[in-house]
């Protein structure tokens, strides 16, 4: 079993912010906050294909997701804002008032 | 069918000004000069909503009902707290602050899970700023770190701070540098002359090694070691920053969101401070949702502070991480929320969503969301810059005025927290 920790960076993308606006309920927003992208060695690392389904583990909580292929440096993993990321974020925000919703660890477990 | 010239779009902090909508059966159909996103905000937004004005407990009910109920609750609630006011005009956040202050309540706004750290650093050390019309006009070097804007702000680039010509850069990109400081590859790394790609996790010490060496001081690669970045790629960075005509720091989230969080936008305050030793150099944090940048300067010149207030006592206390959203739901507090023109259920952390699912909340918004569905009380209301005026703040604090480009059967976020304050008033004496 390979190690299925990774880091992982969420952030905006084109369909998460136009998705915002035609509707969070539509196939496009959906889609684009439970994509997983990957690096594509990291993909092969795992046995993972290209739009498999794959759960992500934190401490704080977990969803599962779509993987896919994209230009990463190994070992980082990149999900767009949305309510699928925000599972997995815990609250503590170090007397800041923002939870660390970049760079924090995951795990991936393959669904069969 | 009739055209608007010179529209507004409120969705990201680039607030552009140029868009030229078109209107057909009281529809909008096309909004011309717009992004992705931007004609996504319009066009959205620029359509008859199917709505009731108001739900209690799911059931349609008269915008008298909703108003009386909502103030009801709030004036019986121990620890109330309003939260979101980033989608509405500067006139709706002020009665929210209003009403935070009649009711001793606490209020915080999307900034805290967005530049809140960026708000903690310049109430620190001070901002060192300028217009994006001075970006566009005079910058020579744009460095944009842990930002995206291709994917956030989209027309950020050619309006502004790369392709845009302006008055003392007549030959656009071509007279610009640009660097780009991302822990990946975006798509704006193809505008980049330069990219750096620190590990994540590494922008203070990196922003630190780098006041270091702009200052003169001897680093040692040593200090580096683990940070992705090489101390010559730093030196040569340092070197530009010093020797350009008028630089710009663009900072966003990848330094407020990440490990350091205040710490890292301090470190990036602090340089461009160290800079302006040397040349003109300003930052700019890349404001994100609508007026976000304007709920800022609201509550700043209402009470001193621009997100996470308590008036608990009376007078208004800042104290992020205790009177911050995330944390008050986190730690299980607040007994009725008020959310004006955000959806904290389905962006906030799966713990802070627990506590929104233990307690009412009251919800204003333009459409459905997770939180307005949930809401005890829901109210459908018109979209700022698009069914009614009303003022909103580009991210380098510019005001604008929106104009109202549609009419609409729902009420503005404005007059419901106004009639809801007054409502609040009358139950108080």
């Amino acid at each position: 079993m390979p190690e299925r920790k990774l880091i992982m960076i969420t952030g905006r993308s084109i369909c998460q912010g136009t998705g915002i606006s035609n509707g969070k309920d539509l196939e496009e927003y959906v889609s684009a906050t439970m994509t997983l992208e990957l690096n594509p060695l990291d993909l092969e690392r795992f046995g993972l294909q290209e739009g498999a389904s794959v759960r992500v583990k934190t401490v704080f909580g977990e969803a599962t997701v779509i993987c896919r292929s994209e230009k990463l440096p190994e070992g980082l993993a990149f999900m767009a804002f949305g309510p699928t990321v925000n599972r997995l974020v815990g609250g503590e925000t170090y007397a800041s008032g923002m939870p660390d919703t970049k760079g924090f660890e995951i795990e991936l477990e393959q669904l069969d | 069918m009739y055209q608007v010239e010179n529209a507004i779009c409120a969705f990201c902090g680039c607030v552009c000004d140029d868009i030229i909508v078109t209107v057909e059966d009281d529809r909008i159909t096309q909004a011309r000069n717009a992004c992705l996103i931007g004609k996504a905000w319009f066009l959205g937004h620029g359509q008859p909503q199917d709505l009731p004005v108001v739900r209690i407990g799911g059931q349609a009910a008269s915008l008298e009902d909703g108003i009386d109920e909502a103030a009801r609750l709030l004036v019986q609630a121990r620890y109330p707290i309003i939260y979101g006011l980033s989608s509405t005009s500067c006139e709706a956040q002020r009665q929210a602050v209003a009403l935070a202050d009649m009711l001793r309540a606490n209020i915080d706004c999307c900034t805290s899970v967005c530049h809140g750290p960026s708000g903690m650093a310049l109430q620190g050390i001070g901002e060192p700023t300028c217009t994006l019309g001075e970006v566009k006009n005079r910058a020579d070097l744009i460095v944009y770190w842990g930002s995206n804007p291709a994917e956030s702000h989209p027309r950020h680039m050619t309006r502004y701070a790369v392709t845009a010509k302006g008055m003392f850069i007549p030959n656009g990109r071509k007279g610009r540098t640009i660097v780009l400081v991302d822990v990946r590859p975006t798509p704006s790394s193809r505008a980049a002359d330069i990219l750096i790609t620190p590990r994540p996790g590494k922008d203070f010490e990196l922003l630190w090694a780098l006041r270091g060496l702009v200052m003169g001081q001897k680093i040692e690669a040593s200090a580096l070691e683990g940070s992705g970045v090489s101390l010559e790629q730093l030196s040569d960075l340092a070197g530009r920053m010093k020797a350009c005509r008028f630089g710009v720091l663009f900072i966003g989230q990848g330094l407020t969101q990440t490990r350091g969080k205040h710490m890292n936008t301090a470190a990036a305050f602090l340089l461009v401070r160290d800079i302006n030793r040397f040349t003109k150099f300003a930052l700019i944090p890349m404001r994100g949702h609508g007026n976000v940048t304007g709920v800022d300067s609201v509550m700043a010149w209402q009470t001193g502070y621009p997100f996470g207030i308590n008036f608990g006592l009376g007078y208004p206390r800042f104290n992020p991480g205790e009177f911050t959203m995330v944390d008050m739901l986190s730690r299980g507090e607040a007994d009725v929320a008020l959310v004006v023109a955000s959806d904290p259920v389905a962006s906030l952390p799966g713990v802070a969503r627990k506590r929104l699912e233990e307690i009412p909340i009251i919800a204003l918004d333009t459409h459905e969301s997770e939180t307005s569905r949930m809401a005890y009380i829901s109210f459908t209301t018109a979209t700022a810059g698009i069914n009614v005026d009303g003022t909103v703040y580009r991210m380098d604090n510019i005001p604008l005025h929106m104009r109202k480009i549609l009419p609409s059967t729902f009420p503005s976020d404005q007059e419901v927290l106004s009639r809801i304050l007054t409502r609040v008033q009358e139950f108080k004496q």
